[in-house]
């Protein structure tokens, strides 16, 4: 699956791109407000965002 | 392949199935739900890359699929040792593994009768924790008093004290990636600036580093007295010789490939290919 849709910032409107080989849950962020969000793949294959989720203490190696 | 979250590496082990004809199944563990008395080989595959950021999301999810007899890489015993700081260092000591030298605490007060013995500076880290986060530098007992009063107020679990000597290195550490029973590549983590701690994900810049017959030895005792799988072992370079100070569960080496040219993700899907016949 290779596709680049342009989707659109919650907080500016700027544009967020879906990269190529897309998967769920991969981060992605703004390219004029730099806010990251998680990709969300819908049952139909559409593409939305869900805001990314904040580093957790037990993130990590 | 489990996940949480899509990290550089989670993208790069993907499409070196890709590459590789392997068709991996991605599973975001945080869209499922798990009924504990069912058998989930059907949706998981008998084997399994457990690759989540979250630790205890990581761990959990090996526990229950080990018991249903899944093959989880990591597994969850050694899932379990490399994601606390105090059980590896225990596992590495027990393995006759060089280790800086390393006292365990539970009140602030038996912590600075501990720092009384192992000498200012040293280091107090998180039991469970990753990236260098809320690594702290104790320079003397001022500060140690502050650090405490802090960590009083937090979650039991940083109300342990696992404190460690401030080993005379060099300003970098040496990270190894063990994949199986092969050292497949090591870097120098590099400080980048004034901050003592030399974690890529702080800054730290990679190097190649040459992997000796001593650091290769060293590196497989290490993954080995942790358990069988792919291990990143953290080394520093002490007068005295080489110490491991940590060894972890669920590698990143976003900065490691284009250091050393290593395709560790390639690599990975092999270990996995082969550990699956």
């Amino acid at each position: 699956m290779t596709r680049n849709e342009t989707l659109k910032c919650q907080d500016c409107e700027g544009p967020v791109v879906v990269p190529n080989d897309p998967m769920e849950g991969e981060i992605v962020s703004c390219g004029d407000c730099g806010a990251s969000y998680e990709l969300v793949v819908g049952e139909n294959g559409t593409f939305s965002l869900n805001p990314a989720e904040v580093e957790g203490e037990d993130w990590g190696e | 392949m489990l996940y949480d979250l899509v990290r550089w590496e989670e993208k790069a082990i993907y499409q070196a199935a890709k590459r590789k004809g392997v068709d991996l199944k991605l599973i975001n563990c945080r869209r499922l739900h798990f009924d504990l008395s069912k058998d989930h080989l059907e949706e998981i595959g008998d084997i399994t890359l457990q690759r989540c950021v979250s630790y205890f999301r990581g761990l959990h999810l090996a526990g229950l699929l080990e018991s249903k007899g899944i093959d989880v890489v990591n597994d969850f015993h050694s899932t379990l040792i490399a994601g606390n700081k105090l059980f590896t260092t225990l596992a590495l000591i027990k393995a006759q593994l060089p280790v800086p030298r390393t006292m365990l605490s539970f009140t602030p007060e038996a912590s600075l009768d501990a720092l009384d013995e192992l000498g200012y500076p040293a280091v107090l880290k998180p039991t469970v924790g990753s990236w260098g986060r809320l690594v702290s530098l104790l320079n003397d007992r001022d500060s140690a008093v502050s650090v405490f009063e802090h960590r009083e107020q937090m979650f039991p679990l940083y109300r342990v004290y696992y404190l460690q000597e401030k080993v005379n290195r060099p300003p970098r550490d040496i990270r190894s990636f063990v994949i199986g029973d092969r050292v497949v590549a090591a870097i120098y983590r590099i400080s980048q600036s004034s901050d003592f701690r030399t974690n890529t994900a702080r800054g730290g810049k990679a190097e190649n580093c040459t992997i000796d017959k001593e650091l290769e030895d060293i590196s497989l005792k290490a993954a080995r007295a942790i358990g069988d799988g792919i291990y990143g072992v953290d080394i520093m370079e002490s007068p005295e010789g080489l110490v491991v100070h940590e060894v972890n569960n669920t590698i990143e080496f976003k900065n490691t490939v284009p250091a050393t040219g290593v395709d560790i993700q390639g690599l990975i899907i092999e270990h996995l290919l082969q550990r699956s016949k």
